[in-house]
């Protein structure tokens, strides 16, 4: 809106209001700014200063006979090159992983969101038991939960030496240091950011509607189309994104489940520049990068699907 | 299993599940702080390039302020029965009446690089008067300026008692900038039950029989040092790039083909214990602590073709204010009773002469392990790199991290 439109506006609602309203409103006005300062000021420290540090780390050189990890500032965009052209498969592996995984922790979650959120409505017991038992588990170390998929996939574990019973997996096959693990620990570490949202929005879904509908003779899947699934879609939406976006740079799940050909991510080749070749320029191009990649995709997803009131 | 005294099993036991517990490693490769280093480091350093003119010392007030503060790795001090007090060190405030603060939060010579070195930079004070890296670190910091000069005047007892081998290392001859804290060897260990064959050499590790269960180290000066020595080539001499390259050549192969399961950290342990793993690149100390743990199921050698010989060694950062308090506490442990209180309680071998001879007080037994007390048939198999240039640094690491695939 240009800025006489809203004077006009202003001014027309002055001649409708008491003098005690407009200073009611103005006093909301300046409230709702200082509630706002806090956060703006916190993204400012933590966000938005480090992305421009980021930025410009990007760009520094390693000038001739550099000490190790010395690097002046400058203006070396050959770097995005060189590590776009050198890692540029290993950033799609992570967003496949990443896809694959929030659509698994999709099918995974919904069913259990639906249950505890609509199935058990008016058993709040029960309810709140499962709700604890499915979020019990993240209150545990993350690295000790994706140590103990290693477990769970060992070669003498129970899995793989049931799947080799059943001629599933050839008889040198193994399930931990394969892509396979990787996506499962991604999966199962992110579940709860999915289930969530997605439980918060079905908490809400009015079964009178489910009721409506099947009165107007839609079959139970039609009802789950047409009905719920349209109703959970903010859940979806939310639950998604929050799955995706950590997935993609997370790096973990594939130090521990992963092997060296070909499960790397995106976050451990960040992590190896900096720590270990201590390449910092090629470290924060990396992972500008890797925000730029995501916000595209992220962009591209809201079109496509997002909702107008949720954003 | 050979019969120890129960005090050293049982402390073996409560080392192990504080491990469990507390899930760190002592070359661990996974450090959540990482990513939160990794902004500090970057915000701390943007607006200004690092390197250049080397930063100047603190100056010392040891004499105002009775503190000293040391960074060291996990489980590499002795630790009391109930796991909360370390007798030595507590020994040493009493005497000294200096107020000790020990900190484990070494857990990778590249991680802790990677937090502290803006800071080293400036000269300014990381919250350590004493660090504890390993060699090739030592070699770096000193290069780079980042550690302050020792006086020998205030250490008698590491003057008189660091084992003439360790006194005039290749990076700090005489001793000047550091003091060895432990010695420990890089080798191969397997399981004896799976591959009762056993290994001889690196090249047995790519048997067709081990297929997939087979590790070697992330760590690129103890990987890429054993598969040099494999080729036959004198890894302490003039060896080359090319050199260098056919070894990693011999990597990269057995990682594509999946000889080698995964190239780890400290993890290594958990993939032997799970059976995931049946053959691998190994610290000395960590079989001996796992064969405490898990009953004698492994065996730790060092290959036909050498292995490697490394220490960690103490030093002072450049910013420390506190060097001569410092400097008294590396004397404390250089006298060889309590050298040997330690060295009963880590198992890797013990820098301090006379340490054997206390040790007969402590424990009999680990007077004739040759991974404490190594005879000099044994270090003979050991042997340590030569120094890298500061281009051969980087070109090498790249390689190295191309490799695993990072």
């Amino acid at each position: 809106m240009s800025a006489p439109a809203k004077e006009a506006r202003a001014v027309e609602k002055v001649d409708l209001r008491s003098p005690e309203e407009i200073r009611a409103e103005k006093k909301k006005g300046r409230m709702g700014a200082w509630l706002i300062l806090p956060g703006m000021l916190y993204m400012a420290l933590f966000f938005a200063a480090p992305v421009v540090v980021l930025l410009s780390m990007s760009l520094f050189v390693k000038p001739e006979g550099a000490e190790l990890g010395e690097f002046v500032p400058g203006w070396n965009f050959g770097t995005y090159a060189e590590v776009w052209n050198r890692y540029w498969p290993v950033l799609l592996r992570s967003f496949v992983f990443a896809l694959i995984a929030t659509v698994a922790a999709l099918i995974i979650a919904f069913p259990m969101a639906y249950l505890v959120a609509v199935r058990l409505r008016g058993k709040p017991l029960l309810k709140g038991i499962l709700l604890v038992l499915l979020i019990a588990p993240f209150f545990s170390s993350f690295i000790l939960r994706t140590q103990a998929w290693k477990q769970i996939l060992a070669d003498e574990g129970w899995i793989v030496q049931t799947l080799k019973a059943v001629a599933i997996l050839p008889a040198d096959g193994s399930l931990t240091a394969t892509p396979f693990a990787v996506i499962c620990g991604l999966t199962y570490n992110f579940l709860p950011f999915m289930m969530l949202p997605i439980y918060a929005s079905l908490e809400r879904l009015d079964t009178r509607l489910l009721e409506a509908s099947g009165d107007l003779y839609a079959s139970p899947a039609q009802t789950f189309m047409k009905v719920t699934l349209p109703q959970s879609m903010p859940g979806v939406f939310a639950g998604t994104l929050l799955t995706f976006i950590p997935a993609a740079g997370d790096y973990v799940n594939a130090a521990i489940l992963g092997n060296n050909r070909d499960t790397s991510m995106i976050g451990q080749v960040i992590d190896s520049r900096f720590f270990k070749v201590i390449d910092y320029p090629g470290a924060a191009a990396l992972s500008f990068i890797l925000m730029v990649c995501i916000l595209i995709l992220v962009l591209i997803y809201i079109r496509r699907f997002g909702t107008k009131d949720l954003f | 299993m050979s019969p120890r005294s129960t005090h050293l099993r049982e402390q073996r036991q409560r080392m192990a599940s504080a491990v469990r517990q507390a899930h760190i490693s002592r070359r661990g490769v996974l450090s959540g702080a990482a990513g939160v280093a990794m902004l500090g480091l970057l915000s701390a350093c943007g607006t200004k390039g690092m390197g250049g003119a080397k930063p100047s010392p603190a100056a010392d007030r040891s004499a105002e302020e009775a503190a000293v503060r040391w960074s060291n790795w996990t489980l590499y001090l002795d630790l009391d029965d109930a796991g909360r007090k370390h007798p030595t060190l507590d020994a040493f405030q009493d005497t000294s009446g200096l107020r000790a603060t020990y900190t484990e939060d070494i857990d990778s010579n590249d991680t802790w690089y990677g937090k502290v070195q803006g800071q080293l930079s400036r000269g300014q004070d990381i919250g350590a008067d004493i660090i504890t890296p390993s060699d090739w670190m030592c070699e770096r910091l000193i290069r780079q300026g980042y550690v302050q000069k020792l006086e020998h005047a205030n250490m008698p007892n590491v003057m008189a008692n660091m084992l003439p081998k360790l006194k005039d290392v290749r990076w700090d001859q005489g001793r000047y900038r550091s003091v060895t804290w432990q010695t420990g060897f890089t080798g191969l260990v397997w399981n004896k039950k799976a591959f009762p064959q056993g290994l001889r050499n690196v090249e047995d590790l790519w048997d067709p029989r081990l297929k997939g269960r087979v590790t070697v180290l992330d760590e690129m000066r103890d990987t890429m040092p054993m598969m040099l020595l494999d080729q036959g080539i004198d890894i302490a001499g003039d060896w080359t790039q090319t050199d260098y390259e056919n070894s990693i050549d011999v990597l990269d192969r057995n990682i594509r083909n999946g000889q080698i399961r995964q190239v780890k950290g400290n993890s290594y342990k958990e993939d032997l214990i799970s059976g995931d793993v049946v053959a691998a690149m190994a610290y000395s100390g960590d079989i001996t602590q796992l064969n405490f743990e898990n009953g004698d199921q492994w065996e730790f050698v060092l290959p036909e073709r050498k292995g490697l010989i490394w220490s960690d060694n103490m030093m002072v950062p450049v910013g420390s204010p506190h060097k001569a308090n410092a400097e008294k506490l590396m004397d404390y442990y250089y006298d060889p009773e309590i050298a040997a209180e330690v060295a009963a309680y880590v198992n890797y071998v013990c820098p301090v002469l006379g340490a054997d001879e206390a040790m007969k007080d402590i424990d009999e037994e680990l007077v004739n392990d040759p991974l404490i007390f190594p005879t000099d048939e044994y270090l003979a198999q050991s042997t340590s790199e030569r120094q890298l240039t500061l281009d051969e640094e980087t070109l090498f690491q790249n390689m190295f991290q191309e490799v695993i695939g990072s």
